[in-house]
């Protein structure tokens, strides 16, 4: 009997107990933002959508090969010795013509992972977060500054450059065959990384 | 003729509003009386696990905020702590104290979503709101910290990714007594609401000896009245250096180890938590938090089993390495998978509406339990 | 009075009777309905700290509107393997059956669609119609939750009903009508005739009434709550078990009926509570227009002063929703059967000893 008195009770008094909490909520002021009006100011380390600074990037490929969803895809030309690539704002000399660099920002996960290993810091995550689009093409983000010609120019190039060094060395290395008879295999091969370098 | 009767068999889910994410729940029903559970898992599987075996340690980082979305940040604390154990490092003492802090404020973050939805699962929706806002509070702390809201990537191999924002400490601080009454409004609206009560109480018992069996861990056992805490038993990082209590249920509202008792011990580790903040933030040594990340992480041939407690119960990790830079098998122990294997036990002979009650107060994160 | 002023108007008996029941529909019920979809949705919202719809118009005022536009637009979708007929059949009855309570609830002096002597009883009477439509709507569905949703509504609302007319019979063992108008016009004055401060009699007996008038009231508040399926008693639709109960299949206007009946209802339940409790359209303090001697003003302010107590419940109604979590079957049904009937059996013992004296 005294337990269904108490229930009664129990249960009047918690109902105007939280009323009251609810009612006291009806006037105090909202703490939501009416968004695409307003907007918060995002704080400063605010990991959104990747942006590659082109100028600085030197073609490493450590931010691709951080990126533990392979969003980033680069594709790099290594530039004649004649070509003048200028530096990165760190001082660093940029050798490689970058053919592609794409990121599929639809895979990407914002871990950021990809900005720490950056030499130049020319990849960077920004604080713009509305980039949603209509069809997924659209957000794959290419980079590359220069133009289809160019890059086929580039490649073409690379290709010529590399055609005339193979060349020079079949000609050396028939050069060199015929002068000491003996043959030695392992020669060229090691000397090749060292005539690329030059 | 003869009255037939059949059993029903109900799904719920896998698009539900109340199953938490993705699971489904195969009910076998006689009226609305429950005769057996079946959780149907996977339909969130991401492979995480033979994932991990292609990436380098500090790739699978990010990977594992996304077993448990909820509580992330505690999740790579546990991460870290398995690679640290197997690479044998150190690491400074400033390091430690904030993950602690981190990893208490997401343990306040997890619990009011666990809080929030299980009010909004029995049908109060405000309560719902009040948590998030509060949550909202605490995902902004870490969004100054780190940039972002959910998925932080914070907790490093050896360190964390930033040190804290020069703000930190203060918004911190004033987070601390903003929340403390945001608790005994919960508590007035919610906690003690007779219908709350009613709905909870005495309500899927979970009796200690079956938690065990189980395995159940977190919340779910300290709410069967068993004081097990790995914060306290089996201290890792600096958790040995602060004072706080750990609360278990204790049947005020009827039975040891109902809903209520579930749902009320997280209320209290709430409390713990924030305890915990203010001492951590007080004792708070100065440092750099990068300087024990390791360039290249390539730990020797082993293995190790690492284990801390997540908003959720002991998260395990079991790591092998073969001396290459990824490693050869990441397990993981997720506490929700294994709090899922009670539904059965503990929704037999109640109704629909209690298995809304029962799944809400063991508090599942569909995303750890697939992985 | 209306209804002679429109038969004056138009001629016809027929014509009147028509015009006359279907002005609550037009004038009310559908305009209320949007106020009141927008004001829950608001109250709502700033109970939990938000501001609630925002876009559509100064502060959201047209969101419903919009909703109601973007609703008459929607495919009206009929899955395969339901019972055509009676789906289709489901969202009029329903609506049917709380349209017609209307019939009966006393707005002004000069305006109560049909005067009838048995005006409360009728309005718990058709109400079970809703019932019906509701069980059909469920089982026509054909989905396990719509069927458990309609099952469970059908077992709430026949046990609630048993609770509001005891209370009502309270009342009515003190007044002697079932008649609205006259209960209504019975607690004319002040608001300390009205029926919840002890009604029209005098001295002591009116001071012993108080209490038990409280208990009733608070009972029929219950179960009038219930029996319009809101929070907490909101199980047939609770929509984090059963996804939206015995509404889950349908769309479109379909759905827009069930909602409108569903806030129709809020206010007829709310009505009656006022008539019978709160003097109906009574107003507290008398009338401005008797002091300024404009007779016609009267019903107008009356109309005024029953809008307003409707629409008062009917904000209780929403500020319980946003407040409290909901019951459990079977303990909606204990709460019916050991607690409101018992206590409601007592009061009326207890008053009709009263009256009695």
């Amino acid at each position: 009997m005294r337990e269904y008195f108490n229930n009664i009770w129990l249960g009047l008094t918690t109902v105007f107990i939280g009323m009251n909490v609810t009612f006291k909520h009806l006037f105090k002021p909202a703490v939501t933002i009416q968004y695409p009006d307003v907007k918060l100011l995002l704080p400063e380390r605010e990991r959104n959508r990747l942006y590659v600074n082109m100028d600085d990037c030197i073609g490493c490929d450590q931010c691709a090969r951080a990126c533990p969803v392979s969003c980033i895809s680069i594709e790099t030309v290594k530039s004649l010795p004649t070509d003048d690539l200028g530096k990165t704002s760190n001082g660093k000399k940029k050798a490689l013509w970058l053919t592609k660099f794409d990121i599929d920002i639809a895979k990407c996960c914002y871990c950021q992972l990809c900005v720490f290993p950056c030499p130049t810091e020319c990849i960077y995550m920004t604080d713009v977060f509305e980039f949603s689009e209509y069809k997924r093409e659209n957000l794959l983000y290419s980079f590359v500054t220069l133009t289809p010609d160019e890059i086929a120019e580039k490649k073409n190039n690379f290709e010529k450059a590399e055609a005339e060094k193979s060349a020079q060395k079949a000609a050396a290395a028939a050069k060199k065959a015929e002068e000491q008879a003996a043959p030695k295999e392992n020669k060229p091969s090691a000397e090749k990384p060292e005539d690329k370098k030059e | 003729m003869p009255v037939k009767t059949e059993e029903m068999i109900l799904n719920m889910g896998p698009q539900h509003p109340s199953t938490h994410g993705v699971l489904r729940l195969e009910l076998l029903l006689e009226g609305e009386i429950i005769k057996g559970v079946k959780p149907h898992i996977g339909y969130l599987h991401r492979c995480f696990e033979k994932h991990a075996e292609a990436m380098t340690y500090p790739q699978v980082i990010p990977y594992v905020d996304r077993l448990d979305y909820l509580s992330s940040m505690y999740n790579e604390f546990g991460y870290v702590t398995a690679v640290e154990k197997l690479l044998g490092i150190e690491v400074p003492q400033r390091v430690e104290y904030i993950r602690v802090i981190m990893g208490e404020l997401q343990r306040i973050a997890s619990h009011l979503v666990a809080i929030g939805t299980y009010g909004a699962d029995l049908g109060a929706f405000t309560p719902f709101l009040f948590a998030f806002r509060d949550r909202e509070k605490i995902l902004s702390l870490f969004e100054i910290t780190c940039g972002a809201r959910l998925l932080y990537n914070y907790i490093w191999i050896g360190g964390l990714s930033h040190d804290l924002h020069p703000d930190f400490v203060r918004l911190a601080r004033e987070f601390i007594p903003y929340f403390r009454p945001k608790i005994k409004e919960m508590n007035d609206l919610l906690s003690y609401n007779k219908i709350f009560v009613e709905r909870t109480a005495n309500v899927g018992i979970l009796p200690p000896e079956t938690a065990i069996n189980f395995g159940v861990s977190g919340p779910n056992l300290r709410g069967s009245g068993l004081k097990w805490d790995l914060r306290r038993n089996d201290p890792y990082s600096v958790y040995d250096k602060f004072d706080f209590n750990i609360p278990v249920g204790e049947g005020r509202m009827g039975t040891v180890g109902d809903c209520w008792d579930r749902y009320f011990v997280r209320i209290l580790e709430m409390e713990e938590s924030l305890k915990i903040i203010e001492q951590a933030l007080d004792q708070l040594p100065e440092g750099d938090v990068t300087s024990a990340i390791p360039k290249r992480v390539k730990p020797p041939i082993g293995q190790v089993y690492a284990r801390v407690e997540n908003p959720r119960g002991e998260l395990g990790y079991f790591i092998i390495s073969d001396g290459s830079v990824n490693p050869f098998r990441v397990k993981v122990r997720a506490p929700s998978f294994i709090s899922l294997s009670v539904m059965d036990e503990l929704c037999r002979g109640h109704m629909i509406a209690d298995v809304i009650a029962i799944l809400g107060s063991i508090d599942i994160v569909l995303g750890e339990i697939d992985r | 009075m209306i209804y002679d002023f429109l038969l004056k108007l138009t001629g016809s008996e027929i014509a009147a009777g028509f015009i006359q029941s279907l002005l609550p529909l037009f004038v009310f019920i559908l305009p209320f309905a949007l106020i009141a979809v927008l004001l829950e949705r608001k109250v709502s919202a700033h109970m939990q700290d938000r501001l609630g719809p925002m876009r559509v118009g100064y502060h959201g005022i047209f969101q419903t509107v919009a909703d109601i536009l973007k609703l008459m637009q929607k495919e009206d979708i009929v899955t395969d393997n339901s019972d055509k007929a009676l789906f289709n059949i489901a969202p009029v009855l329903v609506f049917t059956g709380s349209y017609a309570a209307f019939a009966a609830i006393p707005f002004s002096g000069a305006f109560i669609g049909s005067n009838i002597d048995l005006g409360l009883f009728f309005i718990v009477a058709v109400s079970g119609l809703v019932v019906a439509g509701i069980l059909m709507a469920g089982w026509a569905s054909n989905n396990k939750y719509t069927l458990l949703g309609a099952m469970r509504s059908a077992a709430q609302v026949i046990s609630y009903e048993i609770p509001t007319i005891l209370v009502i019979i309270t009342i009515v063992m003190i007044t002697g009508t079932l008649n609205l108008y006259t209960l209504s016009e019975l607690q004319t004055g002040h608001f300390w005739n009205w029926m919840i401060f002890g009604g029209p009699s005098t001295g002591l007996i009116k001071v012993a009434f108080i209490p038990f008038m409280i208990i009733g009231f608070v009972i029929i508040y219950i179960s009038t709550l219930a029996e319009v399926n809101r929070t907490p008693f909101d199980i047939p639709e609770a929509e984090s078990e059963l996804v939206s109960g015995y509404h889950t299949e349908y769309s479109g206007m379909k759905f827009a009926m069930f909602f409108l009946a569903e806030y129709a209802n809020m206010f007829a339940v709310s009505a009656i509570v006022a008539a019978v409790f709160f003097g109906g359209y009574q107003s507290p303090f008398g009338y401005l227009g008797n002091s300024l001697g404009i007779s016609w003003f009267i019903p107008i302010e009356q109309f005024f002063w029953f809008t307003f107590k409707g629409i008062f419940f009917v904000l209780v109604q929403m500020w319980l929703r946003w407040t409290l979590p909901r019951l459990r079957v079977d303990q909606l049904m204990a709460l019916c059967w050991k607690y409101l009937i018992p206590i409601a059996f007592v009061n009326l013992l207890i008053v009709g000893l009263i009256t009695v004296l």
